[in-house]
Order: structure tokens, then C-alpha cells, then sequence
């Protein structure tokens, strides 16, 4: 048994942080945010083509790195640090999982190489519930007639959606027990995509709409024997990639309130030498390093293969630490900048939004304590 | 980062696993689970004896070098003796303050003639050792003890003053002091480390009782208590250097066994919960839940701590974790009695209730002992994030 990481993922780690700060400093990220898509296509065209970091979770055989999930979580953690605006979220940890974990062998050759290489972008339902997406499909209804499927229904926020060369969407075909998923290309009649305007705009939503939606058979993409265990694996790891972003985005909160208060000076003396100030810096160093053992354990676990159970318990359970953590963080950054920190100018506010908003995405903290506490309670 | 046990390991999981279910039987079957926090009092006669049967299996100071009497165990290797002694339910150690404090003291900074004579009777569980650290007027600030000792001319050496809340003094033999060897000197400098006889004629150990009931420490007098020339730890004078490189021992590979405890007392409110149906109260599942990510964040801190993290200096997981469980096993026992409900306000001798209560008042000591949240705070916030110190007018 071994926690330490490999000298590969320490650098894969740095290499996320230098290129990150360099490219989605405060400003780059500002800009991202109100350019069309809500990214900066360069950058995202570096990191699928140069970086490689699409290919992390991909299987070699399937053209990736074949890395795990603790590679994934470590460049996912300075991702949500830098709040770096790009579909790389949606793209990776939403379509290429759930393809890994619950696509046929002929929908994971035919998508996960592109993604890999950097050339593709597709997202899937994450504001869903945690029923493991069970509630998205719940608003779809797919049809079969002959060689052709037809879908209806709606995804009332689906991220990326407007950048995706494909939409993984989950829907209900009557007389099935799980949801099935579908592969729908962006330019087909039928489907609606309307962008909302978030108040976390480092994370773009539209709503979906599809209004008889005609998919050939091949368009149907989960493998039926797989679709169980799949699914849950999918959710499961789709949560840690959440909680490796709130860690992020909580760990920054702390390094802007440490740095802000060390140089602003009241009564004669910098804020930071107060120990309400020092306990208060010191109690989010708690909870951040509390929950950074949570997510490193949970994508060890994840790495090495565990139970389908095990797994969703231990992803749960870092994904409700930091969801909470990242909330609390960025509501102390707020407290401990003063006045300025609630302004536009300055960025807790960014991280506020981003802490607000991804509180709920595939499950709120109060939701998964409740699955958790089934599990336990079960025996 | 691999989870994964090695085959030697599992093998020697087994081993432990098994020397335990066949030891911890008969005459010492009612120890179980007896004697952790809260409830050091329980059987110390039978407890001593214990520790005797571990030492005749060579299960004490297992991470001790070999030369001196211990087992030389890999870090994995002692993780996984004090996990599956914590499973297999084995008592509360009447010995860890000798195993885990004084005696890596001595291996560090003791000279040889102490190594001798003193960690053997360690390692048998024949002698038992008292901290004396804290008192009346030096707590959080240690550096401020009053406690003075000299030199006679024969060189041996004399102590006079006070400790308080010293643990465990009244079942001990021996006790480790930090006194005032330089009359006048303020805070760190000037103080000694020595190690004295309790049984003497100028030592009187006087009980307090705890709000449990029971009395698990006391007030220490020492009225020109003698100890031997050769039992000052390191130089007169570089006391301090010797008291904090002991605190260094505190935080260790018996963080996994602590934890195995830990998981076991959740057990029982989760058992309590499920027997007087409180389970189903959807606040109580969301504490239950809580608590259970708490255990998780502990296991995995507790592997980042051992396999070494990166960089020199205390590791951001080692700075975090004594504030980080002590606030949790505090949670947990208010929890416990939030499920018993007022069945849990009735003094008790059940199973069910007794520990549940135990953990309920001995868990207000763990934010207390061994640095108060408050300093802890301090510490994170000056070590970890590099933020201004507490003014130190004793320094
Ligand atoms: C069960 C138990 C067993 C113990 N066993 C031993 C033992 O065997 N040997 C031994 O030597 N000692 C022992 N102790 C003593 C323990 O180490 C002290 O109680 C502890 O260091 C706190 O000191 P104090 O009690 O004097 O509290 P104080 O230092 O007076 O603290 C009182 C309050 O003030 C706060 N405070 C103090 N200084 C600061 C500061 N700078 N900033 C902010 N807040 C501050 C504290 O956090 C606390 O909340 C034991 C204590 C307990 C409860």
C-alpha cells in the first residue's frame, strides 16, 4: 500500500498548474466568459492537441493515455483552481466516462479516439440528481419503430451544449427497466438548443429541447449488459471530477483570503496577524486538506478497481466534503476580503458562483448524505 | 498511489489477527474494548498483565529498532498491528505513554546508560510513565513552567513545584519532568528534562475527578524529590529541545489503530440509532452520514501522513489532523447521546449505553489535551498557510 504519487502524476500535476495559470489567469478567464461560447478556442485546441489531457481517462487501446482517475483528478483540481472556461468538463468527464463505462464496443470506437486526440466535443445531462441520472431520462421518452428511434422531451440544462459536436442524451424507452442512452448529433431537426445566461458564466448551460428527434439504431449507445453497473460507475466518477474541481476552486479561495489579508492593513497592522482572521484562514485549510484526502482516497480507490458499491460510496463521499468545503471557502473569501470582495471586480465572486452552482450537480451534499446513510443503515 | 496490500503483509495481517483471537481469551476475554479514552481506569491490575502477555509475544514497541527490544516494523507493517489489535477489540494500552512517548525520546535524545536501564522495563510492561508537562500556570503556554529543579553536590538532582492533570501518575512508576534549572530564566530557555521515581517521599499525587466521574489524572506535588544524576535527558538547559522533539512522537502509526476505535464506537451509534428507531430520523441519517465521511477522511489523511507527502517540514495533512478528529470524535459523542436520547441522561453499566456515555464526556478532553483547538488553529494558520505568529512576550 502505497498514498504517495508517482513522479508521472507530480508532473502531469505541474504541468496542469503552469500551463493553467498561464492561460486562465483572472483576465483570460474574464474574457472567456463573455466570448460566445464561453471559452477561448485556443486554449481548449492546446489542451486536446498538445496537452493531451483529453486522452487521460481514455484507454490506450481506445487511442488514450490510459491513465486513471488520480491523474484526471489531479489536473481537475487545478482546473477548478484557475476556473479554466473550455468544454473540457463536458467532453471528458461527462461523455467520455459514461461512454467508457456504459457505451457499446462500437459507440466507444467510434467516439473515444476523436475525443482522445482532441478533435471532438460532447457533453450530457449534469444537472441531475442522485439517482445516477435516472431523473434526466425521466424527462425524455424514446420510441423505436423499425431501424429508428425517435426522441421528445427536454434537458433543462446540459453544459456546453452549444459548443458539442455531439449530445449524449439520456432518455425512457417504455418497457425498460434503466435509462438508454442516445448519441445526437448537433445539427439534426428537431433539437432546440437555447443558451441560458448563468450567473457562473465559467460554465455555459443551455437547454435542450427535442421535438421528435429521429436517430438511427446505431445512435443508441449503451451497451444493455453493462448499463447497470455502468451507470453507477459513470456517476460515481463524474461526482469525484465535481469534487476535484470544488477543491480547486476551495484551495484558491483560501490562497487569494491569505494573500489579500497579509497585505491589507487596518488598525495599524496587516488583518492577517488578527487571530479571528488566522483561525478563520486556518479552519478552510482544514476542511480543504480534510477533503483533498477525501477526493486522493476516493480516485486512489477508483484507480485500483473496487466494488461498483464501494466506489459509489467513496465518490459520494468526497463529493458531498467538497461540495460543502468549497461552499464555505468561497463564502469566507467574500467575509475576509471586506467590501471589495463583494465586488465585480475582484474574484471571489466568480468562485462564489462556481461554488453555488456546482453544489447541486449530480446530487446536492444533503441528497448524497441521505444515499450514503441508506447504504449504512441498510444492514 | 496504490491501495493495494502486499501478500507479506496480508500474511502478517493474519498472523497479528490470529495471536490476538488466541491471546485475548479467557482470563483477559473481559478487556475488550476496555480502557480506550474515558476509560483508563477500568482494570488496571489486569490491564498491566496484559501487556505483559504482549510483551512475552514480542507485541509491544513493535516499531521500535531491534537493538533496543523492539520488532523494527515497517511503517505498513505497524499500521496493520494496531489496526487489527483495535479490531480484534484489545484494550486501551496502560503502556503508550512509556511505548509512544518516553521511549522514542530516550532512542533519540537519551545517552546510553538511559537507554538501558529504562526502555527494557518499557518493553516488558513492567514500568509505567507519567507526563509532566502542564501546570497550574503553564498550559497552552508550556514554555512558562514554574517547576524548579538543581544540582546537588553529589550530583544528583532535586525538584520542587507543581504538575497538573498529570494522566495516569497514581498507576505509574516513573515520570518525565520539565523544570526551571536556570533561576530567573523566562519561557524556553533554562529548563530541564528529568526523569524521576514517583515513589518517593518528596512526591505527592493527589486525584482530580473528571466530569465522567472518574479520576484518570492528577495533581503532582514535588517537595525536594530527588532523581539521579544520570537521568537528566540531553543537556541542563536544552529541556525544551528534548519536551517538543517528544510532542513530534504524539502524531503517529497509532493513528490507524485509534481510527479502527473510532470505527467501532461509530458502530455502536449506529447500532443505537437502529435499535430505538432514530435511524429513520432523516436529521440523524444526515449526522450518520456526516460522521461516516469523517472516518473516510480520516483513513486516507492518515495514509498521506504515513506515506510521507512531499517536501520537507510537518506535512498540511499531519498539521490538520489532531484538530481535524478531535472535533470529530467530539461530534460523534454528542451524536451518541442525541440517538440514546434521555435514555443516555440515566447513569448506566449496559453495554449499549456505558461507552456511548464515555465518549460523550471524555471526547470533551480530546480538543483540550495535546494542544487546545485553539492553539491548533495557531499552529495551522503560522505553519500551514505562513500567516503572522502570536506575539510570545515569555520568548
Ligand atoms: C484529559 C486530560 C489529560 C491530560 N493529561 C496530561 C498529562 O498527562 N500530562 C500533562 O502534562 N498535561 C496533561 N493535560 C493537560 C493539557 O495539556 C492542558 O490542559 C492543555 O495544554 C491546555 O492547558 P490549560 O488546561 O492550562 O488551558 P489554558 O491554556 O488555560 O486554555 C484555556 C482556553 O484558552 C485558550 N487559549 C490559551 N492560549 C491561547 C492562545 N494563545 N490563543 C487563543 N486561545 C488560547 C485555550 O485554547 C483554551 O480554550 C491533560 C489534559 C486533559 C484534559
Amino acid at each position: 500500500m502505497n498514498f504517495a504519487f508517482t513522479e508521472d502524476q507530480v508532473m502531469i500535476r505541474d504541468a496542469a498548474r503552469s500551463f493553467l495559470a498561464e492561460e486562465s489567469g483572472s483576465a483570460a478567464v474574464r474574457a472567456a466568459m463573455s466570448g460566445e461560447h464561453g471559452f477561448d478556442a485556443g486554449v481548449w485546441q492546446r489542451i486536446g492537441s498538445e496537452l493531451g489531457w483529453c486522452g487521460i481517462p481514455v484507454a490506450e487501446e481506445y487511442g488514450g493515455l490510459g491513465l486513471g482517475a488520480v491523474e484526471l483528478v489531479l489536473v481537475l483540481e487545478q482546473m477548478g483552481r484557475q476556473l479554466l472556461c473550455a468544454p473540457y468538463f463536458s467532453t471528458v468527464c461527462l461523455a467520455a466516462n459514461l461512454l467508457a463505462q456504459l457505451g457499446s464496443e462500437q459507440a466507444r470506437r467510434r467516439f473515444l479516439p476523436a475525443i482522445a486526440e482532441g478533435r471532438l466535443c460532447l457533453t450530457a445531462p449534469l444537472d441531475s440528481g442522485v439517482e445516477d441520472w435516472h431523473e434526466a431520462a425521466a424527462l425524455v421518452q424514446a420510441n423505436r419503430k423499425g431501424e429508428v428511434w425517435t426522441l421528445s422531451g427536454h434537458c433543462p440544462r446540459v453544459p456546453d451544449a452549444g459548443a458539442a459536436d455531439w449530445l449524449l442524451i439520456f432518455a425512457w424507452v417504455e418497457g425498460e427497466r434503466l435509462p438508454a442512452l442516445f448519441a445526437v448529433p448537433r445539427e439534426i431537426s428537431g433539437l432546440d438548443i437555447k443558451p441560458l445566461e448563468g450567473w457562473d458564466a465559467t460554465r455555459r448551460f443551455s437547454s435542450i429541447s427535442l421535438g421528435g428527434v429521429t436517430l438511427p439504431a446505431e445512435d443508441r449507445i449503451d451497451d444493455a449488459l453493462r448499463l447497470e453497473d455502468g451507470l453507477s460507475r459513470a456517476a460515481a466518477l463524474t461526482r469525484l471530477a465535481i469534487a476535484a474541481e470544488q477543491l480547486g476552486v476551495a484551495q484558491q479561495c483560501l490562497d487569494l483570503t491569505v494573500a489579500y489579508t497579509a497585505t491589507r492593513k487596518q488598525f495599524g497592522r496587516a488583518i492577517a496577524s488578527f487571530q479571528a482572521v488566522k483561525h478563520r484562514c486556518a479552519e478552510m485549510m482544514v476542511r480543504i486538506e480534510a477533503t483533498r484526502s477525501a477526493v486522493y482516497g476516493a480516485a486512489a480507490l477508483a484507480a485500483g478497481g473496487s466494488t461498483t458499491d464501494a466506489q459509489a460510496i467513496e465518490c459520494a463521499v468526497a463529493r458531498t466534503l467538497a461540495a460543502d468545503t468549497c461552499f464555505f471557502c468561497a463564502q469566507e473569501a467574500i467575509q475576509l476580503h471586506g467590501g471589495v470582495g463583494f465586488t465585480w471586480e475582484y474574484d471571489p465572486q466568480l468562485y462564489f458562483k462556481r461554488a453555488q452552482a456546482s453544489s447541486h450537480w449530480l446530487g446536492n451534499a444533503d441528497a448524497l448524505r441521505e444515499r450514503i446513510a441508506r447504504a449504512l443503515l441498510a444492514a | 498511489m496504490n491501495l493495494q496490500p502486499s501478500t507479506t503483509d496480508e500474511a502478517f495481517r493474519a498472523e497479528v489477527a490470529e495471536w490476538m483471537r488466541r491471546h485475548l481469551s479467557g482470563r483477559f476475554e473481559s478487556l475488550r474494548h476496555r480502557g480506550g479514552p474515558g476509560d483508563e481506569e477500568a482494570d488496571p491490575v489486569l490491564r498491566k498483565e496484559w501487556e505483559r502477555e504482549l510483551a512475552a509475544g514480542r507485541w509491544t514497541c513493535v516499531g521500535w529498532p531491534a537493538e533496543h527490544g523492539g520488532r523494527g516494523l515497517s511503517i505498513e507493517q505497524q499500521v496493520i498491528f494496531h489496526e487489527e489489535y483495535a479490531r480484534a477489540g484489545g484494550p486501551g494500552r496502560m503502556g503508550h505513554i512509556g511505548e509512544g512517548l518516553i521511549g522514542p525520546t530516550l532512542i533519540a535524545f537519551g545517552s546510553e546508560a538511559q537507554k538501558r536501564r529504562f526502555l527494557p522495563g518499557i518493553v516488558a510492561g513492567t514500568e509505567y510513565w507519567a507526563q509532566g508537562y502542564s501546570e497550574p500556570g503553564a498550559g497552552s503556554d508550556l514554555a512558562n513552567v514554574q517547576t524548579r529543579c538543581w544540582q546537588e553536590a553529589d550530583g544528583s538532582w532535586r525538584v520542587q513545584g507543581q504538575k497538573v492533570w498529570t494522566s495516569l501518575a497514581h498507576e505509574s512508576e516513573w515520570i518525565f519532568v520539565l523544570a526551571r534549572s536556570e533561576p530567573g530564566s523566562k519561557g524556553r530557555n533554562g529548563l530541564s528534562f528529568l526523569l524521576l521515581p514517583l515513589a518517593q517521599p518528596g512526591v505527592r499525587i493527589q486525584p482530580i475527578r473528571q466530569m465522567g466521574g472518574g479520576s484518570e489524572f492528577n495533581e503532582v506535588f514535588f517537595d525536594g524529590a530527588a532523581a539521579e544524576a544520570g537521568h537528566l535527558v540531553g543537556k541542563p538547559g536544552e529541556g525544551w529541545k528534548v519536551a517538543m522533539g517528544l510532542l513530534e512522537f504524539e502524531r503517529g502509526v497509532s493513528t490507524l489503530g485509534q481510527q479502527m476505535h473510532f470505527a467501532y464506537e461509530f458502530d455502536l451509534v449506529v447500532k443505537a440509532a437502529q435499535a430505538n428507531g432514530s435511524a429513520a430520523n432523516p436529521q440523524v441519517r444526515q449526522r450518520i452520514a456526516q460522521a461516516w465521511c469523517g472516518l473516510r477522511v480520516m483513513r486516507y489523511n492518515a495514509l498521506r501522513m504515513l506515506s510521507g507527502g512531499e517536501g520537507p517540514g510537518l506535512k498540511r495533512e499531519a498539521l490538520i489532523y489532531k484538530y481535524y478528529w478531535s472535533n470529530w470524535h467530539r461530534e460523534l459523542g454528542k451524536l451518541a447521546l442525541d440517538v440514546l436520547g434521555p435514555a443516555g441522561d440515566v447513569v448506566s453499566d449496559d453495554p449499549r449505553i456505558r461507552p456511548l456515555q464515555q465518549l460523550f464526556f471524555f471526547s470533551r478532553a480530546d480538543t483540550i489535551y495535546a494542544g487546545t483547538n485553539e492553539i491548533q488553529l495557531n499552529l495551522i494558520a503560522e505553519r500551514g498557510l505562513d500567516m503572522p505568529r502570536e506575539p510570545r512576550p515569555t520568548a
